[in-house]
């Protein structure tokens, strides 16, 4: 921008008495103001939207977009539509065995892969990637060929009549959140202090008394933003639910689905904000726990949940 | 050890090595039956399928033919929603990177001690369900609001942006805009700031600066940021169905109504193992990029 000071300290004509940093010139400013206006924008651009949501579940009026008047009724009414509360309960569910069994497996998967073969961990590593980075609409849709295709062999075998329902959506669920326990523990694991496990192990501890008290607390954190994870993800999730779901086991985003297809009202909104307090409530009890146990995490910045998910994607 | 105590030794040595390796075993197992059946299984099916030929009443017929691949392939028809979708992906990773980068470049380097502040709030809305996000823009950019005040300013009733491909687009850059934040904020966090200064005093302009300096230290985040929001943009399937109206026909919409509703599982299978052919180039180009010239993986976010 300005004319290049290559001489370095000799233009001192141009700047006069220049400080060490150099003073911001014109466009400088422009540089900073931008930056912060920019930033500003794009926060508000995130939060709009969902605070949108938020506000228009107290509208009066039945249609969503114009607002007449607040109004609280909305929740009582959502709360007692007995389709909402089956929604709601099919949503627990499905979530909660879904991210017992994902934080179990991935978890045991994680210490179990660094005890093989370099060869079988490659391989492993390899198939969690696949299974993060394909579509979620084509596994979903895999997935229910498969469930199609092996109920009707079942059928035709054994004469068993399988049925679309919860399990078939747990099991769907768990493939994914599997993968992401397994690498957030894994980013546990690597980055733990090994000394320790040696230390303990001199010190004649079982194997498993040296699990239990030394590897164990240490993988807590990743664990448990694990768990958090794998629930908030089967507890939002539309695309696999939908395709293997059998009828009486719609969750609530289905639900929301359904009705914002025909149009946004108050009632779906005030299902939405109940749903977003409820995620928003995970995300804070994990960011506080881990926070809590992050003495060890050296220079992560104590972001705590959010350093951990943005460090992961 | 005594001399003799070797064989019961070695043979409690070799019970130990099992017992390990059968521990070992245990702990990987569930883990890789859930992989082997609700991922290889399924995509197995998938590839064969895609070979097959549609059955009367729908579903699959086995067969081995290449004319689900050659329709696709050949038909320009037919390849509309990749092009739809290429195109859009391509668009929605343009948008976040040139609203993802001027954040992350304020978060790393202008935030102070309030970075992690900044993070959380860019975590908070990408935790929140990804649905209530997208439809959140229905009332946005409703005909009641913004649609309709827009329409208002060109003077034009039937303005709408719902059910056109830019209510996709913003449906797509505000859904997966932080993924592209967080890894560039990761690169550009770990600058050396002195490098910028160093360019400044060998008088380069700001421009050149950025360009020269910040960019080429950024690009790996810049790089893994566009992968990670392009994969997801690439195979998306609630936005265009909702802010699309379903008129927005990409991939992800075309697979269902050949599962669902035209039932012909060969076909959509052959979508299917096209869609994981273009994620896997992706991918590998990726992967080649970022281990180019180097052994570790210090950037390598996948």
């Amino acid at each position: 921008m300005s004319a290049p000071a290559l001489a370095g300290e000799s233009a001192v004509g141009r700047l006069a008495s220049a400080p060490r940093r150099p003073q911001l010139d014109r466009g400088g400013i422009a540089v900073e103001v931008w930056l912060r206006v920019q930033a500003s924008l794009v926060y508000a651009f995130l939060y709009l939207p969902i605070a949108i949501v938020v506000v228009f579940s107290f509208n009066a009026n039945s249609l969503a977009t114009i607002w007449t008047g607040f109004s609280v009724n909305w929740y009582p009414t959502a709360l007692a539509n007995s389709v909402v509360q089956n929604a709601l309960a099919n949503s627990f569910i499905v979530a909660i065995p879904n991210a017992i069994l994902a934080t179990l497996f991935g978890t045991m998967a994680a210490l179990g892969l660094q005890r093989v073969p370099r060869r079988v961990r490659i391989v492993f590593d390899a198939v969690t990637y696949v299974s993060i980075i394909i579509p979620e609409i084509v596994i979903a849709l895999a997935t229910l060929v498969l469930y199609a295709t092996g109920f009707g062999f079942i059928e035709d075998t054994f004469g068993i009549k399988l049925r679309f329902g919860h399990v078939t959506i747990i099991a769907a669920h768990m493939l994914f959140n599997t993968s992401l326990v397994l690498l957030l523990v894994r980013a546990r694991l690597s980055g733990m202090d090994r000394t320790l496990v040696e230390a303990s192990a001199d010190l004649f501890a079982t194997p498993w008394r040296t699990f239990r008290q030394i590897t164990f607390p240490q993988l807590l954190p990743g664990i448990m933003a694990g768990f958090l994870l794998a629930f908030t993800f089967s507890f939002d999730d539309y695309v696999i639910t939908t395709f293997t779901s059998g009828p009486g086991s719609s969750t609530l985003p289905l639900w929301v689905f359904g009705q914002v297809k025909r149009s946004v009202s108050p009632e779906t909104n005030a299902v939405a904000t109940i749903m977003l307090l409820f995620t928003l409530a995970m995300l804070f009890v994990g960011q506080f726990l881990l926070l809590r146990n992050s003495r060890r995490t050296q220079g992560r910045g104590g972001a705590g949940m959010a350093g951990m998910i943005a460090e992961q994607r | 050890m005594a001399a003799g105590a070797a064989t019961p030794a070695a043979d409690r040595e070799r019970g130990g090595r099992i017992r390990s390796a059968l521990l070992t075993f245990l702990l990987v197992l569930p883990a890789g039956a859930w992989y082997l059946v609700l991922l290889i299984a399924p995509l197995a099916i998938i590839t064969i399928f895609s070979f097959g030929v549609r059955a009367k009443n729908g579903g699959y017929a086995p067969a081995f033919v290449l004319d689900n691949y050659a329709a696709i392939l050949g038909d320009l028809q037919k390849a509309a929603p990749f092009t739809a979708s290429l195109s859009m992906a391509i668009g929605g990773t343009i948008g976040s990177l040139l609203i993802g980068l001027p954040l992350a470049y304020f978060i790393a380097t202008r935030a102070g001690r309030r970075k992690g502040l900044f993070i959380l709030l860019l975590v908070i809305p990408f935790w929140t369900s990804f649905l209530i996000r997208t439809y959140s823009w229905l009332i946005v950019l409703g005909p009641g609001s913004l649609g309709g005040f827009i329409g208002d300013l060109v003077g034009d009733d039937n303005f709408r942006i719902l059910g056109t491909p830019v209510a996709v687009l913003i449906g797509l850059v505000y859904g997966y805009l932080p993924l592209m934040v967080f890894p560039l904020y990761v690169t550009l966090e770990r600058m050396d700031r002195t490098l910028v200064e160093a360019s400044k005093d060998l008088g380069a302009g700001r421009w050149a600066t950025f360009r020269q300096v910040t960019l080429p230290i950024a690009l790996p985040g810049l790089i893994t940021g566009s992968i990670l929001v392009f994969i997801p943009m690439m195979g998306e399937y609630v936005i265009p169905q909702i802010l699309g109206y379903g008129r927005i026909y990409l991939v992800g919409n075309a697979l269902v109504t050949d599962f669902l509703e035209a039932r012909n599982w060969p076909a959509g299978s052959a979508k299917a193992v096209i869609l994981i052919f273009v994620m896997l180039i992706t991918v590998t180009f990726y992967t080649w990029f970022v281990n180019r010239g180097r052994k570790g993986r210090e950037v390598s976010v996948l």
